[in-house]
């Protein structure tokens, strides 16, 4: 069945078994994300030392795909640089617009490469990024507060 | 149904369309989609302002539909503004009041308050926001009780000598709880408020008469109500029309103009500047008259049936919370509905391999999810072409989605 393309198990596993999930006290930033059209909400907390991600956590409320995409993404990134977290986002960003046409680098986006299915499905698409873009948004603040003096 | 093309097409997998989405937007019938290309095709030019032959019957189309409007909502024809959408007309009463001179019965000031309900939709909530923060008045809000009715018991502490404006759903989108007007309109009459109704979702499903309703003000859109988008329906008793201020600039709606003033033609011209959606207009009055062949207390009836069967197999299924009156009294083909342990719009995705289409999310009433604790419903509305093997094939979506995701 097509919906089998959709929600992979490894999606399902990271949906009803979620990591990094539960706020962390540790943080040097806190993000808070919503996707409009459906109500789903996201918060980040991420610290950066060093230019690496060392710590990431978050909570939220969603469907099957953004609570996953978020599980995975925190996972993918903990411990990369940020230099590095970013080549993992534009790469998750290209599958998730390739309409079904990409796989899909699983070396880079390990289990994130499950949620190809999902650029078949373009009202999807924005729950796979909800938390990415969460990560971003953090890690570009957290960048920020660290180069002032 | 066979009036309606769309729902001849396949869905994903070769599956019929069970179109549950009403709420969102009717379908066409074929007459209205005819009646929109004619008017293109024959009679297209500008309306009030050509000396030509099409313009003539351009205007006669577009004041014809007018008149359609006006029989339908038992209103008088210069009482009828078109607008692009009901949230254009709910926007366009709250602008003309704060274009109102201080002084004037529509002009708002500190201390002046703006009741609303905790299950409007977006489109009659932010308007009124945006209102009471430009002019310093207070917005309040009537309560909406677990089961999904007003609670009206506030009524008498929340509408009280400081309420200019009291603006309400007629039937809720989200729970299809059908409000008292009389007993809103009531409250608000003894304090001299004006009343401001949302009827997006009760002008399509059963007969309305704003005259019998008492309300001064009411707002519709076409494309809930069988007809195009891009046009909507702003009613207005005629002697607050007659005093309101405008909230659109521009052609079409002068009196007369010089260089550093203008005076404003009659309503409804005053409220239509610029060159209107005509097709829109002339589509939206092949709508209504669809539904006038139909009769709206068949429409009625109809929906009726569907919700109380509907309600009856939702009932029965567990694991699924109907958000919303649990009985068919005075209450609109609209379901909304949690299913334990998936969310929204999972279950959405997996109605949609079945050919379903089904809203999901907050239904722009975030308040009212919050009020519940909830993120989002999925949520089944119906209309004239929804039968009850759609409520079958809606029961047995929802079952194989509890299936899918292992919840039952
Ligand atoms: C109760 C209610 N009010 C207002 C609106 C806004 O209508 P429109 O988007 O056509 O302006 C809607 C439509 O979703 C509605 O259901």
């Amino acid at each position: 069945m097509e919906l089998d393309s959709l929600y992979q198990e490894v999606i399902l596993d990271h949906y009803k078994h979620p990591h990094h999930k539960g706020l962390s006290a540790e943080k040097d930033v806190q993000v808070h994300h919503v996707n409009p059209s459906c109500g789903d909400e996201v918060t980040l907390n991420l610290s950066v030392d060093g230019g690496i991600v060392s710590n990431i956590s978050w909570d939220g409320v969603g469907c099957s795909i953004s609570q996953a995409s978020t599980s995975i993404m925190t996972e993918l990134v903990t411990g990369k640089s940020v230099a590095d977290a970013y080549i993992i986002l534009d790469n998750f960003s290209e599958l998730m617009a390739s309409k079904g046409t990409m796989k899909g680098n699983e070396d880079l986006l390990e289990d994130a490469v499950a949620l190809a299915g999902v650029s078949k499905f373009p009202a999807r698409i924005k729950c796979a990024l909800l938390g990415w873009m969460a990560f971003k948004d953090a890690s570009v603040q957290a960048i920020d507060g660290s180069e002032k003096p | 149904m066979k009036d309606f093309p769309i729902l001849r097409r396949s869905m994903r997998g070769g599956k019929r369309l069970t179109y549950l989405d009403s709420g969102a937007t009717s379908q066409k019938p074929q007459s209205v989609i005819d009646a929109q290309s004619t008017f293109y095709a024959e009679k297209n030019a500008a309306v009030h302002r050509g000396a030509h032959l099409l313009a003539e019957e351009a205007d006669a189309a577009y004041e014809g539909a007018r008149k359609i409007v006006a029989n339908f909502i038992g209103a008088e024809i210069d009482e009828v503004v078109f607008t692009k959408s009901a949230t254009e007309s709910i926007n366009a009463i709250a602008y003309s009041f704060s274009n109102s001179g201080a002084g004037s019965r529509f002009s708002l000031k500190p201390g002046d308050s703006i009741v609303v309900t905790e299950m409007e939709h977006h489109a009659n909530l932010i308007p009124w926001q945006q209102l009471a923060r430009r002019t310093g008045a207070t917005l309040k809000w009537i309560p909406v009780t677990q089961e999904g009715r007003l609670d009206y018991s506030t009524l008498d502490h929340l509408v009280d000598s400081s309420t200019k404006v009291l603006a309400f759903t007629h039937q809720s989108n989200v729970l299809g709880t059908i409000n008292d007007v009389a007993q809103l309109v009531a409250a608000a009459k003894k304090v001299g408020a004006l009343t401001v109704l949302d009827a997006c979702q009760s002008v399509p499903h059963f007969a309305v008469d704003v005259k019998s309703l008492g309300v001064d003000f009411l707002a519709f859109s076409g494309h809930k109500t069988l007809g195009p988008t891009g046009i909507g329906i702003l009613w207005g008793r005629a002697e607050l029309l007659d005093a309101m201020e405008p909230y659109l600039y521009g052609g079409s709606m002068i009196e007369s103009v010089t260089m550093e003033s203008a005076t404003w033609a009659p309503a409804p011209r005053k409220f239509e500047a610029g060159v209107p959606n005509m097709a829109g207009a002339v589509g939206f009055g092949a709508a209504l008259e669809y539904l006038n062949s139909l009769g709206m207390e068949n429409v009625h009836a109809w929906e009726q049936e569907l919700t109380q069967y509907a309600l009856d197999k939702f009932s029965e299924l567990k694991g699924v919370t109907v958000i919303g009156p649990k009985d068919a009294i005075d209450r609109g083909a609209v379901i909304s509905f949690t299913v334990e342990g998936i969310h929204p719009h999972d279950v959405g995705q997996v109605l949609d391999q079945h050919g379903i289409a089904v809203r999901t999310g907050h239904h722009c009433a975030w308040p009212l999810m919050k009020k519940y604790g909830i993120t989002g419903t999925t949520r089944a509305s119906f209309y004239i072409y929804n039968t009850l093997a759609d409520i079958d094939t809606l029961v047995a979506g929802v079952i194989s989605a509890q299936e899918y995701f292992k919840v039952i």
